[in-house]
């Protein structure tokens, strides 16, 4: 067990963050952990590493309580925060081998290990410059090498590719999958392409409470049951009209005489509403099948009802 | 600790602050001491480095703030706390490195007044005509009263993610305890107790040493000042586990 998430809960001021959420990461998995802006994300991963203190509930990292020993926790955690705070007067060589003697790694090691980072990270162009130098992405590169420096058990990274342009998103990502193999890493996003490309695992977060803990295959057929086909009238019809045809779950106002229509499982209802426009004399201008996706998934966990 | 303060260290090397607070404390002090003829030496007549140990304070209230008001306030801003709080340090190897880092720098500009010492042996007559223990002595104060003045500074670099805010606030506080307690010791509500009074002030303490004689309570004094605000400091740090 790699870290672990016990009835954690978080209150600030009147506003409860997190509210008894409880979850397990084991070693060598790397999970996806989703959820809007303002669902808990941050606030978890704040207190797995140690920065805030949980309201109640714990959080082991590889059995250490971070309450109790979070010396040991954060000798073994690496942790890219959000935002991505660096020192920007530092060289990049300077801030890396600062954060190493932190970790109390020894000399030649410390050389050795930014010498690794550096590489690995992708920075060898930029190894000279000053972080206020650097773009964006480098940056980012740069945080992510920081919390990797000391060769970290546990990786816990908040949203590492906020900001990144597409080709800097797919050299971040197959950095992420190269360093994790034998290690825990949780990382939070709200890029679905992310997760698919990254996670064995997701866990979604939405207003402080945990709404999906499962494999991305597991959730993507749970969804995938229920068909989702988007219909467009020329003139009127009703939500009500639609719900009353044979095989229709529920349907969904999108705009004007647009509907998003849920079908009952295993049903094509592709004909049904063809015959039903055909008997109304109504003229159809789009009849089309949703794919399930990742986002469709997310948006209906985490809003409760289905996207629009 | 020591990974803090080697970073702050360099990292006043790096920027200007450093070549800055040596060259005007310096340029300051040189000119105090050798070339205005109203507190200069030369003028003076004595064989005396009273107009260093006098002045030097004050400009020490504009200057040491100046080095450390950037030491939390810029972190706090910058959202870098969360980086140092979320890797193995104990709160106090922060608080000490940085406290360190601003006193060392303070002792660099100090170091090269030793030729001041050095000047006046030479032209004193005859040569050495120097009262050596109260000198010495008064190096000590201002190396306390500087460590006091950096521990004043960290402070208050600390309620405040404003480095500006982080200056006023250290230079107030630190010429309230210089020479506040002194002035108000003379209102006479409290007359009865002034010297109570004017002995929390550092002048007190101060002007004892420069007499060249090292009173542990004064010693104990500046000590307890530093602690006490690196403590309220700790405190505050602390505050973020409430």
């Amino acid at each position: 067990m790699s870290l672990e998430v016990k009835n954690l809960t978080k209150i600030y001021g009147n506003q409860k963050a997190l509210d008894n959420i409880s979850f397990k990461v084991n070693r060598g998995e790397i999970v996806g952990f989703l959820g809007p802006n303002g669902a808990g994300k941050s606030s978890t991963m704040k207190i797995a590493t140690g920065y805030l203190p949980p309201t109640s509930g714990q959080v082991l990292v590889n059995g250490y309580d971070v309450a109790e020993q979070p010396m040991k926790v954060k000798q073994i955690t690496g942790y890219l925060p959000e935002h991505n705070p660096l020192y920007l007067d530092l060289y990049v060589r300077e801030y890396l081998s600062f954060i190493g003697g932190l970790y109390g790694l020894s000399k030649t090691a410390l050389k050795h290990r930014v010498e690794e980072m550096i590489e690995l990270c992708g920075l060898t162009q930029e190894q000279n410059k000053t972080i206020d130098a650097l773009s964006k992405g480098y940056r980012q590169r740069v945080g992510l090498a920081q919390a990797l420096i000391h060769d970290p058990q546990v990786l816990i990274l908040d949203e590492p590719t906020s900001g990144l342009d597409p080709n800097q998103l797919v050299e971040i990502r197959k950095l992420i999958k190269a360093v994790s193999r034998n290690k825990t890493v949780i990382f939070s996003t709200h890029i679905m392409q992310e997760v698919q490309a990254l996670c064995d695992r997701v866990v979604v977060i939405n207003k402080g409470e945990i709404v999906a803990d499962d494999s991305l295959d597991n959730l993507l057929r749970q969804q995938g049951k229920m068909a989702t086909i988007v219909v467009e009238f020329e003139g009127n019809v009703t939500r009500e009209q639609l719900k009353a045809l044979e095989g229709v779950e529920d349907a969904f106002v999108v705009e004007g005489f647009k509907f998003r229509v849920h079908a009952k499982e295993g049903i094509d209802l592709r004909p049904e509403i063809f015959r039903f426009a055909a008997d109304n004399k109504l003229s159809l201008v789009g009849l089309k099948q949703e794919e399930s996706s990742l986002e469709n998934v997310f948006q209906g966990l985490t809003t409760g009802n289905v996207p629009s | 600790m020591l990974q803090v303060l080697t970073k702050e260290f360099s990292s006043f090397l790096n920027s200007l602050v450093a070549y800055v607070v040596i060259g005007v404390f310096l340029v300051g002090m040189g000119l105090l001491v050798w070339v205005f003829p109203d507190t200069s030496v030369l003028d003076y007549g004595f064989a005396d480095m009273e107009t260093l140990f006098s002045l030097g304070p004050y400009v020490f209230i504009f200057l040491i703030p100046a080095i450390t008001m950037r030491s939390f306030a810029e972190e706090w801003k910058s959202g870098t706390m969360e980086l140092l709080f979320t890797k193995p340090l104990r709160d106090w190897d922060i608080i000490l490195g940085k406290f360190l880092a601003g006193f060392f720098l303070v002792l660099f500009a100090l170091v090269p007044t030793f030729i001041y010492y050095y000047s006046l042996y030479t032209l004193g007559n005859p040569v050495g005509n120097l009262d050596t223990p109260g000198i010495i002595g008064s190096y000590i104060g201002l190396i306390l009263l500087a460590a006091t003045f950096c521990s004043v500074g960290i402070f208050s670099s600390c309620i405040t993610p404003n480095q500006i805010v982080a200056f006023i606030v250290a230079s107030f506080l630190c010429f309230l305890l210089f020479s506040g307690f002194d002035s108000v010791s003379l209102i006479s509500f409290w007359s009865a107790n002034s010297l109570l009074v004017k002995q929390l002030g550092i002048l007190y303490h101060y002007e004892s040493m420069s007499r060249g004689q090292i009173d542990t309570r004064d010693v104990i004094y500046f000590l307890s000042i530093i602690f006490l605000m690196l403590s309220i400091t700790k405190l505050i740090l602390g505050t973020r586990q409430w």
